[in-house]
């Protein structure tokens, strides 16, 4: 009989390590992993302990850190500045009326351009956003959901245009749509019709795209509208069965699109909970995925996920101390096994980050990776009794409400997860957990450094901000003008009746009509309102 | 905490900012301190919140705004409620660097609510202006 150990150590040894001493300052030679022969290592089902064998023996998490602002050059200075620094991954920020798929010079869109990330309206733009980044070497995250299919066209338009083909392209789309109705609300389409686009984009490019991450299924925004941390992993993980559902109700078979399926979690200032929270999070996705979707590939069962330091835990009072808040949740999440990391910068309570805010930020992860020796040894918190504990009751916790949400669809977690949002009955449990929180603040059952104790220094002059200007907004609006007057025009009505015609067909794929439409410039508030004639929006129903 | 002044509020989400966290939170701390809230919901636009304000026959109209548009929307509600002849104070609350705070109250905004404020701050602010 092979034992585990034995079993982690042929996995352990076929892979590279990296060239660094694996010992403790001291000298003392340090084993990759720790634990009986028995017992569950890292890479073994269900995955508690990591989805690798090697974990951070053979490489760091990738340190992807999240930037956009401005205009496309704007955003490309910002995206070279991170990768001279060291960062290794780029993530991108879309501004509110590229996550609401509105041109730059829709009435709507005004003082709000350029704002909270880069402003997108055509494939030139895309084009000019990563322009001179080797997307070869780097990959690149997008954080778009409403509009993500047609975002997923432009990048795919911009990069065969340069001469890199589809197949090539390693990446990663948001391509969330239930959170946004859950949480981040930034919808635009109906639940339903929205669903279709996912479903669309995951087929594509479980085809086409074969180093592409289709859906990176977020409990980030969930959490910071207030949700507790069971929450935060039970919705997202529901809506990661949703999806799955989903794919396979097009007749997906299940091991052709899960591997491509990613996650994003939150790390917030609850240290131990946090790590408990991503290692119940691997084992309940390795259970579902095999037990009840029958998935066979062992990537199918991995869960793989990307870390973001807790925005909602920053304060705008004495802001320098958001840097030791976000270094211990970054270690939160290096403990607990991320795959990719953004640290938050220590001004963005107040505004988006400055280039030396966002440089410390970045700097907070690599004195975790190179000076702490903490990436040396996998799950090194396994075995704890509190942690394993506390991995087991959060597990718990979320199968209850696995429990509700599939009773809520009637045995679907895919229904479950649609009538969960048109109930209203996730928004209303966020909203409680965040008043929840809030009544802690206010009693002073919760402390927050800064804000509720120990509040000397307060009156302090803040730090200088980005500012962002009306100049930006102009530029964009003039450059969408200059796209507008320089295209053929025929051909846009053309590609946008095709959009619509497409649309209006519930069995067809819309991505190969989206990439046409793109290629010849429509714009993405063109081609979204060529959708929205037979999609219909979303409008949500306020409620305190 | 009945003896607090009663007055009615609408807040509102102004724009394309989809944050809807502290919105809902000041709306239940206002409610559970006496007030009468009307939330308008998201991604309005100047006139729609300043339709809603007189419509609702509001005594104080509170923005939440955590997207950076604050400069350029907030003064347009201001002026779409002096537009239809009312006076209706106008609080902002959320993400406006200090930089900001002054300019916005020279547009005729009555008071900037930032990150940290606390329910006692915030309900004696709004209790002012009744």
């Amino acid at each position: 009989m092979v034992s585990n150990r034995e079993t982690w150590e042929a996995a352990f040894g076929a892979g590279p390590t990296r060239d660094v001493p694996f010992a403790t300052m001291s000298g003392i030679p340090l084993d990759a992993v720790y634990g009986p022969d028995d017992g569950e290592f890292p890479g073994q089902f269900p995955y508690t302990r990591g989805p690798y064998a090697s974990m951070y023996r053979s490489k760091l998490w990738t340190m992807r850190m999240f930037a956009g602002f401005g205009t496309a050059d704007d955003t490309n200075l910002r995206f070279k500045e991170i990768i001279r620094a060291g960062g290794d991954g780029l993530s991108t920020a879309f501004d509110m009326p590229t996550l609401l798929g509105l041109d730059s010079d829709h009435p709507m869109s005004l003082g709000e351009v350029g704002r909270c990330g880069v402003a997108i309206d055509t494939v030139d733009d895309m084009a000019d956003l990563y322009a001179g980044i080797d997307l070869g070497s780097i990959t690149t995250s997008m954080t778009i959901n409403s509009p993500a299919a047609v975002l997923l066209a432009m990048f795919v338009a911009q990069a065969e245009r340069s001469g890199v083909h589809r197949s090539r392209l390693g990446g990663t789309l948001q391509n969330d749509i239930l959170k946004e109705y859950q949480a981040q609300k930034e919808f635009v389409f109906p639940p339903r019709q929205s669903m279709r686009l996912v479903r669309d984009s995951i087929a594509f490019t479980a085809a086409e795209m074969p180093r592409w991450h289709s859906v990176s299924i977020s409990g980030y925004h969930i959490r910071e509208a207030g949700s507790t941390a069971v929450e935060e992993l039970a919705f997202t993980l529901a809506n990661g069965f949703a999806y799955v559902e989903l794919a396979m109700q097009a007749g997906l078979p299940v091991d052709s699109f899960a591997p491509r399926l990613s996650f994003f979690f939150n790390a917030h200032i609850d240290f131990f909970e946090e790590i408990a929270k991503y290692r119940a999070a691997r084992r309940i996705w390795a259970r579902w995925m095999r037990d009840r979707y029958g998935a066979q590939l062992e990537r199918s069962l991995q869960l793989r996920f990307h870390t973001q330091t807790a925005g909602v835990s920053l304060t705008a009072q004495q802001p320098e101390v958001n840097i030791v808040r976000t270094a211990i949740e970054a270690l939160a999440g290096v403990l607990g096994g991320t795959q990719s990391l953004h640290t938050n910068s220590f001004d963005e309570a107040l505004a988006l980050p400055t280039e030396k805010a966002a440089r410390i930020a970045l700097r907070t992860q690599q004195v975790i990776a190179h000076e702490t020796n903490v990436a040396h040894v996998a799950d090194p918190l396994g075995g704890s009794w509190y942690v394993e504990s506390l991995t087991d009751e959060v597990e718990r916790q979320a199968e209850a409400l696995f429990a509700e949400i599939e009773a809520m669809g009637g045995g679907s977690m895919l229904e479950g997860a649609i009538r969960g949002i048109e109930e209203n009955w996730f928004q209303g449990r966020i909203a409680d957990s965040a008043f929840e929180l809030e009544r802690g603040l206010n009693s002073g059952a919760r402390i927050v450094v800064g804000v509720n104790a120990c509040t000397e220094g307060n009156g302090e002059a803040a730090p200088p901000l980005l500012r962002i200007t009306h100049d930006d907004e102009r530029r964009q609006r003039e450059r969408l003008a200059g796209v507008r007057a320089a295209r053929d025009g025929a051909a846009v009505e053309a590609a946008l009746a095709r959009v619509s015609e497409i649309a209006a067909d519930p069995e067809a794929n819309l991505m190969p009509t989206l990439i046409d439409a793109v290629g010849v410039r429509a714009s993405l508030g063109e081609i979204m309102g060529a959708m929205g004639t037979v999609f219909g929006r979303h409008v949500e129903v306020p409620t305190i | 905490m009945s003896e607090q002044p009663k007055g009615r509020v609408l807040v509102a989400k102004v724009g394309l900012d989809g944050h809807d966290r502290g919105v809902k939170v000041v709306a239940r701390l206002l409610r559970d301190a006496g007030f009468e809230v009307v939330y308008t919901g998201l991604f309005q636009t100047p006139e729609t919140v300043a339709a809603a304000a007189v419509d609702e026959d509001v005594d104080i109209v509170g923005l939440s705004m955590l997207s950076g548009a604050h400069m350029t929307l907030v003064p347009l509600v201001v002026e779409a409620l002096r537009a239809r002849g009312v006076d209706i104070p106008v609080v902002v609350g959320g993400i406006v660097p200090d930089h900001d705070v002054d300019e916005l109250r020279a547009a005729g905004v009555a008071a900037v609510l930032t990150p940290g404020a606390t329910a006692d701050e915030i309900v004696a602010t709004l209790t002012t202006l009744l």
